[in-house]
């Protein structure tokens, strides 16, 4: 009896520890963030041979000194506020095009709307990285160059995809009958999208644009290769490639950056992850 | 227990409001529906009559759902017509202009609205006048004792309440046509009784024209003014329950109807005999001077339920010998009868139907 | 219990509905027409591009100026031979497989664990999903200073902790470089793979489980001939998204070592990119991507026949 109920112990207390590991693993980069955006540079700068200098632990008074200079000093709002009207223009692209589409694949195009489903999903696949050589030359002819309105433009090739697909399986997770009833109960189909699917899909439509919006924040490539002026640049592109003088890192204000964008969206995930698996396994495993 | 159909003397005795003459008020032309290779509604042709109740029954997947749905216009059919009072509702009437009003199995409760909205959305469809909404939607309410659950949504209720704000929507708007598909299969045992109960004098208050689809008998029975049996996309046989029952026109039929089954015997090489379970009884509790068919019955096993006993046996015919029957004896009849014993049982020879062995089709159709 | 009389009076409607089916009703044209935006849009800019893509690399368009003329394999024939090309083809399938085949192993396990019921787990869960939430490119600067050349974290700790005697440049040394990028690849996908395995355990009907442990099947037993087998579609959909964005991703090696040291980290895609944009040669790093093709086409048949399988098993 003891030894047994020891080991569950034991067992339990393992299940700890690797469940720590591994939450450590995932979490210290931020930490080391948090630590870095708040330490006084006469504590960050010291040399990693230094043993007696502990770099886990504030050993001088946190200072807001980073955080200062990448507000006052930076363009670090700008890239925001850029971020966020790119990212609200794409959002409302993205809806526009894609709502529709995955009510169309949904409900209204029977088998060959299954098999443009999956095409839909797999240009998703195909990756940035494959498309933005052709883009920077479409870019060209269209005289988009360094403009703002070239990412405008392509965000959308990946958002839509994702998005329709997203859409899709929320749709189709809404039960036949109701939407039959209410065509019963005197309305066109039409009518019926505006009044009874959009309000029940409307959890969907929320995931979607959150989906949209963090996508759009998580692009580097094209932002790269379309965007050479700092002031026209997105915080992703900004904050690695701009936030740094001459050769001089500050990085102390970088990480302030770095986590003060990551948490937020990482938050908002969190909030929709469940149904965001929902959503795509939904359109996978057909519901 | 298994369920259990005895004749029912209130629907023996109703009189038949049909003339033969009279066309329907819905019409059914030789109706198709394939997927693909399956034939989900074979050719069917059917008259329902105005205000009648008309049961569609036949075993799941033989294409009940899917005939109701080309009459809502949910389903295009692959050939043949409809007609609802008169008029042909092809693929161009969509379902909203069909003015029939349907009950899923479901319910098909708007579940972001509340069980007013719910009943409301039909008339607001239509363009009512918001005051005049409100009267019709609390009037039906009151007709089904929900006007306390109004403010609540669909999840918020009990199966039996959302069954009823389903009722509501479908009466509110005063359709051409009803259409029930199994609604009440998701109730319990003792709530289905009393709501089969209430949708019939519903209807019969209502007087509308009402297509209802069931896979179970015993609601079929209780509730049709008429009953359309299906099987495999086709139509077997329509008419009143008691005709019905007492006349299958096939083998079919005559089997999917009553329970226990009726018992069929292989008589020749060219009939099939059959008769009712309750119309086979000991020879000595025939009243003398009856024209009776007389049969060695070897019972195998008794089940006493109570209000009867069904026997299980075989019987020998000239063609064929060892054939299972199921006798189903009255309390009222209490002649002894014991296992691995044989006694002579009589079937009255008008209780007795004769089928055709090759086609399954009775002989003496029509033949009352 | 009748009706009130004035419900049952027949409709007086102000707008009567059309009696003939229009537009709004059918679902033909209706399907088509809501489809067909999306479906533009995506044609004009995924499958133009992508066809732009190909053309590219049988041409010798440079970045700069609008020319445009055929040169046919050329630039497969410059790059065939060119050993960077070589070690940047070999080093996005190394860095790929690597770090799935890592990242497989984490989150069978980190998800066993976590489906173990737990004290704050919703926490634990918010924290794991932490790296794949943030952009990729901030969570890449953010690795460039953990392995810092004078600053680095990583090397404190493993020189107090006595694991190493020498400094570690990580971005100095093309093992230490190659590890750095795999270990930021893995960090990335593997709270994505484990949420999602953790969704697919959750739909395990736990009678499986159940009955795998009244038949007496020991731990290692009932993980690797039930939970695994069951789990594995869903594993693979985890994987195979994360074959295809770590096979395709620019910015961890772009951010960490722009290709360094001495070229010996160049993946696909940023040799592409510096072949292409910094040196202007479209052609030539079109040539380059364009190696990414087969990669995505195995992935893609693999999701099909995946979610086939899905579906044929639901
Ligand atoms: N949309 C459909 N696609 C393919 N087959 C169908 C579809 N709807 C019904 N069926 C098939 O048609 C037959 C009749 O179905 P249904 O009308 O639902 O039967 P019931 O309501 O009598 O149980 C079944 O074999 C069913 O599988
Ligand atoms: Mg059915």
């Amino acid at each position: 009896m003891r030894p047994r109920r020891l080991v569950r112990y034991a067992k339990r207390v393992v299940l700890y520890l690797v469940a720590l590991a591994f939450t450590a693993f995932a979490v210290f980069p931020f930490y080391w963030m948090l630590l870095t955006a708040f330490k006084a540079n006469r504590d960050l700068y010291v040399g990693g041979t230094v043993l007696t200098h502990v770099p886990w632990i504030f050993n001088a008074p946190p200072t807001l000194e980073h955080i200062e200079l990448l507000f006052r000093q930076t363009l670090y709002l700008t890239w925001v506020r850029n971020t966020i009207w790119i990212g609200l223009v794409v959002v409302a692209i993205t809806l526009v095009l894609a709502v529709p589409a995955g009510y169309a694949l949904a409900r209204l195009t029977g088998r060959w709307g299954e098999r443009l489903g999956i095409g839909v999903f797999l240009t998703y696949l195909v990756p940035p990285t494959l498309l933005f050589l052709p883009f920077s030359r479409m870019i060209a002819w269209l005289g988009l160059q360094n403009s703002q309105w070239a990412l405008v433009l392509v965000y959308p090739t990946f958002t839509v995809p994702f998005c329709t697909w997203l859409m899709m399986g929320f749709f189709r997770s809404i039960p036949r009958d109701i939407e039959e009833q209410a065509m019963i109960d005197g309305y066109s189909r039409f009518t019926v999208i505006r009044k009874v699917v959009l309000p029940l899909g409307i959890s969907g439509v929320l995931t979607a644009t959150i989906f949209a919006f963090t996508l759009v924040l998580q692009d580097f490539v094209y932002a790269l290769t379309f965007i050479s002026a700092v002031p026209r640049m997105t915080v992703s592109l900004g904050v690695p490639v701009a936030l740094v003088r001459g050769d001089v890192f500050y990085w102390g204000s970088l990480m302030a950056a770095c986590l003060i964008t990551s948490i937020p969206i990482a938050v908002v995930y969190n909030l929709f992850i469940d149904r965001f698996i929902q959503g795509l396994t939904a359109g996978a495993v057909k519901g | 227990m298994r369920p259990r159909w005895r004749a029912h003397p209130v629907l023996c005795l109703r009189a038949e409001r049909v003339s033969a003459m009279e066309t329907g008020f819905v019409e059914i032309r030789n109706l198709h529906k394939h997927f693909g290779e399956v034939r989900a509604v074979d050719g069917v042709d059917l008259s329902i009559k105005e205000g009648e109740l008309l049961v569609l029954l036949g075993p799941s997947g033989c294409g009940k759902t899917t005939l109701m749905r080309m009459i809502a216009g949910l389903e295009v059919p692959t050939a043949g017509q409809i007609l609802i009072g008169g008029e042909e509702v092809d693929e161009d009437v969509p379902p909203r202009a069909r003015g029939v009003a349907m009950v899923f199995q479901s319910y098909a409760l708007y579940p972001h609205k509340t069980a007013y909205d719910n009943i409301a959305f039909p008339l607001q469809a239509a363009g009512m006048a918001p005051a005049a909404i409100r009267g019709r939607v609390q009037g039906a309410a009151k007709r089904f004792s929900i006007g306390h659950l109004l403010g609540r949504r669909p999840r918020q209720l009990s199966g039996g309440e959302r069954q009823r704000v389903a009722l509501s929507r479908a009466v509110v708007r005063d359709p051409k046509v009803f259409l029930f598909d199994e609604p009440l299969s998701n109730l319990d045992a003792q709530l289905r009784a009393i709501a089969r109960y209430e949708l019939k004098e519903l209807q019969r208050e209502l007087g509308t024209t009402t297509v209802y689809v069931t896979h179970d008998q015993v609601e079929a029975m209780g509730l049709g003014d008429r009953i359309a049996v299906m099987n495999q996309g086709k139509v077997r046989q329509v008419g009143t329950p008691q005709h019905v029952y007492d006349h299958p026109a096939d083998t079919f039929v005559a089997t999917f109807l009553g329970s226990p089954p009726m018992n069929l015997l292989e008589q020749d090489a060219h009939t099939i005999l059959g008769f009712r379970p309750e119309s086979f009884v000991p020879r000595q509790d025939i009243p003398a001077g009856t024209d009776a068919a007389v049969f060695q019955f070897k019972v195998r096993q008794v089940e006493y339920l109570g209000a009867d006993r069904l026997i299980y046996g075989a019987v020998d015919t000239p063609h064929r010998a060892g054939q299972t029957v199921i006798a189903d004896l009255p309390v009222t009849i209490t002649t002894p009868v014991a296992e691995g014993r044989a006694y002579e049982f009589a079937v009255p020879r008008r209780a007795l139907r004769h089928f055709d062995a090759a086609t399954g089709l009775a002989r003496d159709r029509g033949a009352a | 219990m009748a009706l009130p009389r004035e419900a049952r009076r027949p409709f007086s409607t102000s707008v009567a509905p059309l009696r003939r089916r229009t537009l709004a009703d059918r679902e033909d044209w209706l399907g088509r027409l809501m489809l067909a935006p999306a479906l533009v849009y995506v044609v004009a800019l995924v499958g133009v591009p992508f066809a732009l893509a190909l053309a590219l690399a049988f041409s010798s368009a440079r970045s700069g100026s609008l020319e445009f003329s055929w040169v046919g394999l050329r630039n497969f024939w410059t790059i065939l031979p060119d050993p960077q090309f070589h070690r940047a083809l070999w080093n996005t399938l190394r860095f790929t497989l690597v770090s799935q085949a890592l990242v497989i192993v984490l989150a069978v396990t980190a998800a066993h664990v976590l489906s173990a019921a737990f004290v704050g787990r919703r926490l634990v869960r918010f924290l794991l999903l932490l790296p794949w939430a943030a952009p990729v490119a901030l969570a890449a600067i953010g690795w460039t200073w953990i392995f810092d050349s004078t600053f680095s974290v990583i090397n404190w700790t493993m020189l107090w902790l006595g694991l190493t005697k020498r400094w570690l440049y990580w971005f100095g040394e093309p093992q230490l470089a190659t590890a750095a990028i795999i270990i930021v690849h893995v960090w990335r996908m593997f709270p994505f793979a484990t949420v999602i395995t953790l969704a697919g355990m959750s739909a395990i009907p736990q009678e499986i489980s159940e009955a795998a442990v009244i038949d007496g099947a020991g731990f290692w037993r009932r993980f690797f001939q039930v939970n695994l087998p069951l789990l594995l579609p869903i594993i693979t959909v985890a994987v195979l998204f994360g074959v295809v964005f770590t096979s395709t991703d620019l910015s961890v090696v772009y951010l960490l070592t722009r290709g360094g040291p001495y070229n010996s980290t160049h993946v696909l895609s940023s040799l592409a990119f510096q072949r292409g944009i910094f040196g202007g040669d479209l052609g030539q790093g079109a040539a380059v991507a364009l190696f990414l093709l087969p990669v995505l086409v195995v992935v893609a048949i693999l999701m099909l026949r995946t979610a086939r399988r899905a579906e044929v098993g639901a």
